[in-house]
């Protein structure tokens, strides 16, 4: 047949008017769209009356306050507590996901005892009695051998009644062994120590300064209390208040600051000697304070003037001499100016003398114990026990050298140096390890070599509410609660300006058998017997809080916290207790003066031409806690993408290598090596890598782990010669295209 | 007469993000995750197949080291209100899944409607819609955290920010309740604004001259809403899609960042 015009035409136009008259295309897809939407579950969310529970957060040491929003026995959302003096109203990201913890697949969710090897993921669940059995049949044994010494013991922070509970039974039991996870606060608190006389810790009256001076903290990125800080940078805005941030890197907090200053890598301290410089030469400092109520100034001034002129600053920092000028001038020419330090979030210890010249500086200005300035707080002080009772096996053993050689011979300053765990000249190894708030296999700097000593260790009990990796390295795991199922005292210590507890209460009932490390302490000391058992008369965890805390155990419960309203900041007359009476611009007997360490990053030029740094970010949390899904969610796509974890690099020294946006490089430094993703980012200083804290988990959890690499993993140790702790800020590095 | 008898006033609900105040650190995000039954994947880095509402961007100057400059920019749905109502994804949507509420300026999400064709994807200008490839999965215990107001989606559906819409029902049925036809500033406020620790984002009726957020913005409703203050801006405000969503920067680079210039360009003067 012959397909003519008019065939043609009338086969196309009849096919489409057909076409669209019969219900196939719509029924077809009509189906498609009902298909496509069959849902093999439909989940029905119960209703049921609002109400909502306060209590604090415990994620991080910034002592927020959260609502939890409860429907009948369901926790459904987590808020922050309205009126609170830390975050009033305001939660951070990771507060926010909270309830993700809680109901977190990587929850331990009996007490465990490992079957397969380290790692493996082999564990057998077994009862509280026997998990409590086998710890308390080790610790016994060393004690029947007369090495109580041989047991340490990991906190997370040093304060709140569960760490004291802990050191009680160090002491009773007669292990001097028991260390905290480094922090910035560790080298402020020497800083105290040297320079006021006093055991303090640092506060900062942030809300009402009017110039931040800050030597690359991470202010709006985890710094201190976040939320506050978040709270406080917000003021500044709206009062016009001028902030500078100083480092490598333009970081959140370089942005929103009204200058950045980027400085090469580690020199921050040298900058601040070099402002003071032009502050003592220019006659810009407060003579008062530093005559009526400093002492050691004249000798040190010398060592200023010589060592930190603005040349010499400058060839050390890459700052220009006149931008040194100008800082020192507006530092000293603002009525309340503070200047602050830690790099990041402030997880690592700064070098001593460092964190003494930043002191200094606002010792200059006379801004110490004034409003917006640096101040004194006492350390958290309701825990009043008597004295725990020790039978002689205690007493010989308290009377050994720590493991970690801290408080003694070289660093008779330092209370805890976990980073020398075990140090070298000790005369014993651990037998035991206990474990609490803390997950140092992944979170210590220089993570491999710290992993070789816990393998070392026999063995190694974690607390730990999560599978994390010091769990999975760990022969016992005798699970805490989570923070909402259980009580807990939480003082705040970030850098306050006022004495604070906040109370953790448990929100919901514990949805596992799991029990408060508290109480596990507790039965554990008490299944010891004898002078051991004596020490801790308390029927429960639950009842020595309340004892502990007293009366403020009711104010407590009500509000969820406790501020120390008759707090009055101590005046210059008497804020000092060093030999003196005054504040002491350096020590001469320790020979510990402000100024800068040339501090060289592990690693020679020749083969490492790059530096790495790592970097904070809220949306990544680098401590004890493991991001939940919700945080990861958030995660830029130019952080981490797939599994891999993309580096910063500035575009000129990708070009210089032939890598682009996205290439994967070989990262190596003399420490390890990681396959990444590069990310061409124009704010972060030629020749340096950045990498972010908080990625490369090795657990089993599904949403962090094997995603990016562990930037603890590929650093090296750089020790502060006055502290003992490892004050590395970055390592020589190199990237290969791969 | 009641009071609760009386004819409402029209609202215009919106949103001033404040720039400056901003760190970009993802709180917002994660408090709408949390508020709106939003669900996570094991791997979410795609960020075309991540299901997110409010999503923060980080925007840079382009100028090289040390002039480098960069900004977060958190964008939850701007609430179009287009010329009266036909906001890009209303006009193109084959169900009437998506609507806008003339009574509050709330661009509507309608998820048993939708049939899934994204069409009103392709039409957003703002990829603040998001489609559902999967269907959601809660692990074991966790779905006990979702919230009864919001209705999870399945597989299949588009969703978008809804300005938290069942927080204003609830505050509605309250004010009914006490026999008010009017809500005050602070009774309906969306998840992100409540969690901001920075303070930025600031939510409440552009129509009311005694809320905030007009304060802040000064919108000029003769003039498809454009803001009187210099430091405000909307996204793409050239496209004329009337969005509800205002900005403030004090960066000049930043209020440019917020709609496509030719080079050189001034911004108009306000």
């Amino acid at each position: 047949m012959k397909i003519d015009r008019r065939c043609f035409l009338s086969l196309v136009i009849g096919g489409a008017a057909g076409t669209a008259l019969t219900p196939l295309p719509w029924k077809m897809t009509d189906d498609s769209s009902i298909w496509s939407q069959n849902w093999p579950w439909t989940p029905v969310i119960a209703k049921g009356e609002t109400f909502y529970e306060s209590s604090a957060c415990t994620l991080c040491p910034g002592g927020c306050g959260i609502t939890v929003r409860m429907i009948e026995d369901r926790t459904v959302k987590i808020e922050g507590q309205t009126g609170h003096p830390v975050n009033d109203g305001g939660v951070c990201v990771l507060g926010l996901s909270g309830l993700q913890l809680l109901y977190n697949p990587n929850r331990v969710t009996s007490p465990m005892k490992r079957t397969g090897s380290r790692g493996s993921g082999r564990w057998e669940p077994i009862s509280w009695d026997e998990a409590i059995g086998q710890v308390v049949g080790k610790l016994s044994e060393l004690r029947e051998n007369g090495q109580p010494q041989k047991v340490g013991c990991i906190s997370g922070s040093p304060y709140g009644t569960v760490p004291e509970l802990f050191k009680r039974l160090m002491t009773a039991y007669g292990s001097p062994n028991v260390m905290t996870v480094p922090s910035l606060q560790d080298s402020l608190q020497l800083t105290m120590k040297i320079m006021h006389g006093s055991d303090a810790m640092v506060g900062y009256d942030l809300e009402n300064a009017d110039f931040i001076l800050s030597f690359g903290s991470g202010l709006i990125e985890g710094w201190g209390s976040p939320v506050r800080m978040f709270k406080a940078n917000s003021g500044w805005k709206e009062s016009g208040i001028e902030t500078v941030q100083i480092e490598p890197r333009l970081s959140n907090t370089a942005a929103k600051s009204d200058q950045w200053i980027a400085i090469k890598p580690g020199t921050e301290a040298a900058l601040a000697m070099g402002i003071m410089h032009v502050m003592i030469n220019d006659g810009l400092y407060d003579s008062n304070f530093v005559e009526q109520h400093a002492g050691g100034f004249s000798g040190w001034k010398a060592l200023v003037m010589e060592d930190y002129t603005p040349d010499k600053v400058t060839a050390i920092t890459g700052v220009p001499a006149a931008m040194i000028q100008k800082l020192a001038k507006q530092f000293a020419g603002a009525a309340r100016p503070l200047a602050i330090c830690g790099r990041g979030q402030g997880d690592e210890p700064f070098a001593l003398n460092e964190t003494m010249a930043i002191h200094a500086l606002n010792a200059l200005v006379g801004n110490i114990n004034q409003p917006g300035g640096v101040v004194a707080v006492p350390k958290p002080d309701y825990i009043d026990w008597p004295d725990a009772e020790m039978d002689d096996v205690a007493e010989n053993g308290l009377a050994a050298q720590r493991i970690d050689g801290a408080g003694a011979g070289k660093y008779p300053l330092t209370s805890s140096l976990l980073n020398r765990l075990p140090d070298a000249e000790s005369a014993y190894s651990l037998e035991a390890l206990l474990v609490s708030n803390a997950n140092p296999y992944y979170t210590m700097a220089d993570a491999r070599s710290f992993q070789k000593q816990i393998e070392k260790i026999p063995f190694v009990v974690s607390f730990s509410s999560y599978m994390d990796e010091t769990a999975m390295h760990a022969d016992f795991i005798l699970p805490n609660h989570c923070y909402l199922e259980r009580y807990e005292d939480v003082p705040v210590t970030a850098g306050m300006a006022q004495p604070l507890i906040g109370l953790a209460r448990p929100i919901v009932e514990p949805l596992f058998d799991t029990m408060n490390v508290g109480d596990v302490i507790i039965r554990i000391a008490q299944e010891m017997g004898g002078s051991i058992a004596e020490a801790f008369p308390w029927e429960s965890y639950e009842a020595c809080l309340e004892e502990t805390l007293g009366d403020k155990w009711e104010t407590l419960n009500d509000e969820g916290f406790w501020v120390d309203e008759g707090f009055q900041v101590a005046a210059w007359e008497d804020a000092f207790t060093t030999e003196s009476g005054k504040f002491e611009f350096g020590n001469a007997s320790l020979n510990l003066f402000p100024g800068f360490n040339a501090l060289a990053p592990e690693g020679d030029e020749a083969s490492y031409p790059l530096i790495l740094i790592p970097y904070d970010s809220m949306r990544l949390a680098n401590n004890a806690v493991t991001n939940p899904p919700f945080v990861m969610k958030t995660i830029e796509d130019t952080v981490l993408k797939g599994n891999f974890g993309l580096v910063e690099v500035n575009p000129e020294t990708a070009k210089s290598l032939g890598l682009s946006e996205g290439s994967v490089a070989r990262l190596k430094t003399p420490k390890g090596e990681s396959r990444v993703k590069i990310h061409l980012y124009h704010g972060i200083m030629p020749g340096v890598v950045a990498m972010p804290k908080g990625l490369g988990h090795r657990t089993k959890d599904r949403f962090t782990a094997g995603k990016g690499s562990n930037i603890k993993e590929l650093m090296g140790p750089v020790e502060d010669q006055a502290s003992g702790l490892d004050v590395a800020w970055g390592i020589r590095a190199k990237l290969t295209k791969a | 007469m009641k009071e609760a008898q009386m004819h409402n006033e029209t609202k215009k609900y919106g949103m001033a993000i404040d720039l400056d105040k901003c760190t970009g650190c993802g709180a917002c995000m994660v408090a709408c995750m949390a508020e709106n039954n939003v669900p996570f994947r094991d791997d979410e880095t795609d960020k075309l197949l991540s299901v997110a509402w409010m999503r923060v961007f980080k925007m840079t100057n382009g100028k090289a080291f040390p002039d480098t400059d960069i900004c977060y920019i958190p964008r939850p749905c701007m609430h179009c209100e287009g010329h009266h109502g036909h906001s890009p994804c209303v006009s193109v949507c084959p169900a009437t899944a998506t609507d806008y509420d003339n009574l509050t300026g709330i661009v509507s999400q309608i998820y048993t409607r939708c049939f899934g064709c994204r069409y009103c994807m392709a039409a957003c200008p703002y990829h603040a819609r998001v489609f559902n490839w999967w269907d959601p999965v809660w692990p074991a215990g966790m779905e006990k955290t979702l919230n009864p107001d919001v209705s999870v989606r399945m597989r299949g559906v588009v969703e978008k920010c809804s300005f938290c819409f069942h927080r204003y029902q609830k505050a509605m049925e309250t004010a009914h309740y006490e026999e008010r036809a009017e809500l005050e500033e602070d009774e309906y406020q969306t998840s992100c604004t409540q969690a901001c620790p920075a303070g930025a984002i600031t939510f409440g009726d552009l129509n009311n001259p005694d809320h905030a957020v007009n304060q802040l913005v000064k919108p000029n409703n003769s003039h498809g809403g454009k803001p009187k203050n210099p430091k405000a801006f909307r996204l793409l405000e050239r496209l004329g899609t009337n969005p509800k969503v205002y900005y403030l920067s004090s960066r000049e680079w930043v209020r440019k960042a917020g709609d496509n210039y030719v080079k050189n360009e001034k911004l108009r003067s306000t």
